[in-house]
């Protein structure tokens, strides 16, 4: 078995009354490419900004169980660290609106690293991992948000992996973006599994299928089936996975 | 019987048109006006020479200065305690009773006229702190002037930044304040500046409450504890005690022209500013 990397234990999530997430027992694996897949509401882009404590921005959200990042209880560890090792990517890109470099170095900024060079080498891996250093390497100083919806999510992703985070957090990180664009996204998300370790939501229940090796099917709050992808999407034990898959609900 | 639809859309189309040219007409005729009465009276020599025989002959040097140092030592005061405001309110704070209340008294402080500003300055800075009538006093109740006015531009264009820039700032690592400085204040800065313009025209416009503080003497000021007079109120005296209706004219072309010359510079830094950001 792999290592577990996040792992939650009777998770409980409530919005003032609504209890957006019921009893979740969930891990995610070390270098595995992991998909929430569900309808519309079912928690889990909830799930998922649980592990970078990104529901703390919401007023009135109530936290019950445990979350542990690579073992160690997400109580325990600073928000700041913890944002840095768990990476998120958002459903639209979004580059601030500053020049592609300004973009690059937010990060290494913020954490405190001004070295020009230093951080012009990492800039280049970075661009470079995601594909984008040929075409932007002569045009650092062009704002971001001139570049096509695929160069900036490519962009945004690149700007995340500046602060080398250990586990990367995709919320439906196409559903911006056309079938093309999407698909080269989807071969950048399996090139990164080498290195990282990835969580995605996606509503697009093929793309799951191509992309991932762990499935967890969500519904209304309750994390319904949980297994290797192959095996929720060829024999999912759950009737209710079943109905989900073969488009019977969602 | 129902009137044709076409018939009025045309008609309300033609009468906004007249309304805009109306609006802009006025202001053509002002600026006009003054141009005609003033030009023939403004050369060099006016603009780098000391009045003399209060300002019927001579230029207007120390009315310049006097303007320019209460102008911008009003903007650097007011700037970063409206701005901190502004960041305070729409960054820091929940809407609760207490901000309703600090918003309702920005709104307060913008409606009241700017004699009664002069008033309070007189009182308070000239004489309960002793410090005269002195261009740090007009600048003291200057800025306090147009602290609303920043104030609420800069909390509109700090409003305006989408939520996501934040959210995308906090998932990097980024604490309130780095998020703030580097992502908000930037992206907001085009409606500050905005703000910070009409806070400019303001000042070099302002007669009454500058009179009050600063007081109206014609010597070059040269510290801000001596007294000053700005070109506004060389305009007002000149005009008011009919010392000389061509200086007057002559000071008022200059400040006019000195307004268009600084909204025309804010405009297009400002345009610089916008398409580096967006």
């Amino acid at each position: 078995m792999d290592k577990t990397v996040l792992c939650t234990k009777e998770l409980n999530l409530y919005y003032s009354d609504f209890h957006a997430l019921k009893n979740i027992n969930f891990s995610v694996f070390k270098n595995c490419i992991t998909a929430l897949i569900g309808p519309s509401g079912c928690g889990k882009s909830t799930l998922l900004r649980c592990f970078n404590r990104m529901n703390d921005l919401i007023d009135e959200v109530k936290i019950t169980g445990e979350i542990f990042v690579n073992d160690e209880n997400l109580k325990d560890i600073d928000i700041i660290e913890l944002r840095k090792k768990v990476g998120m990517v958002f459903q639209r890109p979004n580059p601030f609106p500053f020049s592609v470099y300004d973009n690059m170095v937010y990060g290494l900024k913020i954490h405190g690293m001004n070295n020009k060079k230093e951080n012009m080498k990492i800039v280049e891996k970075c661009l470079r991992s995601v594909g984008l250093w040929d075409e932007l390497k002569d045009k650092m100083s062009m704002p971001a948000l001139d570049l096509s919806e695929e160069m900036k999510q490519r962009l945004c992703i690149a700007r995340l992996l500046t602060v080398e985070p250990e586990i990367i957090l995709l919320d439906e990180p196409c559903s911006a973006l056309d079938p093309i664009a999407t698909m080269r996204i989807e071969e950048l998300i399996i090139e990164l599994k080498q290195n990282y370790t990835i969580l995605i939501v996606t509503h697009n229940m093929q793309q799951a299928a191509r992309v991932s090796d762990w499935t967890g099917f969500m519904l209304l709050g309750e994390l319904v089936e949980f297994g290797e992808t192959s095996q929720i999407f060829t024999s999912p034990k759950d009737e209710r996975t079943e109905g989900y898959i073969t488009g019977r609900f969602g | 019987m129902r009137i044709n639809p076409k018939k009025v859309n045309k008609f309300i189309q033609i009468m906004l048109n007249v309304q805009a040219f109306f609006t802009v007409g006025i202001l053509i005729v002002i600026v006009a006006l003054i141009l005609v009465k003033g030009i023939g009276n403004i050369n060099l020599e006016f603009l780098f020479s000391f009045p003399e025989d209060m300002g019927r002959h001579g230029g207007i040097y120390p009315t310049i200065i006097g303007t320019i140092m209460l102008v911008i030592l009003s903007i650097l005061f007011a700037t970063p305690l409206g701005v901190g405001t502004a960041i305070f309110l729409t960054e820091y704070t929940k809407e609760t009773i207490l901000t309703k209340i600090i918003r309702f008294g920005v709104e307060s402080l913008a409606g009241i006229p700017s004699i009664l500003y002069g008033l309070f300055g007189f009182i308070f800075f000239v004489i309960k702190l002793k410090m005269g009538w002195s261009i740090l006093s007009g600048v003291l109740t200057i800025a306090i002037m147009i602290l609303p006015t920043i104030i609420r531009t800069s909390e509109e264009a700090i409003k305006a930044v989408p939520k996501n820039f934040r959210i995308v700032s906090y998932s990097l690592g980024a604490t309130k304040w780095e998020t703030v400085i580097k992502v908000v204040l930037p992206s907001a800065t085009p409606g500050i500046l905005t703000g910070i313009m009409l806070s400019v025209g303001r000042a070099v416009g302002e007669t009454a409450a500058v009179i009050f503080t600063m007081g109206s003497s014609l010597r070059l000021p040269t510290s801000i504890m001596d007294s000053g007079r700005t070109m506004a109120v060389h305009f007002y005296i000149l005009a008011r005690e009919g010392i000389s209706m061509e200086k007057a004219y002559a000071t008022a072309l200059v400040l006019v022209l000195s307004i268009l010359l600084i909204n025309i510079v804010a405009y297009y830094t400002m345009n610089k500013v916008v398409s580096r950001f967006s």
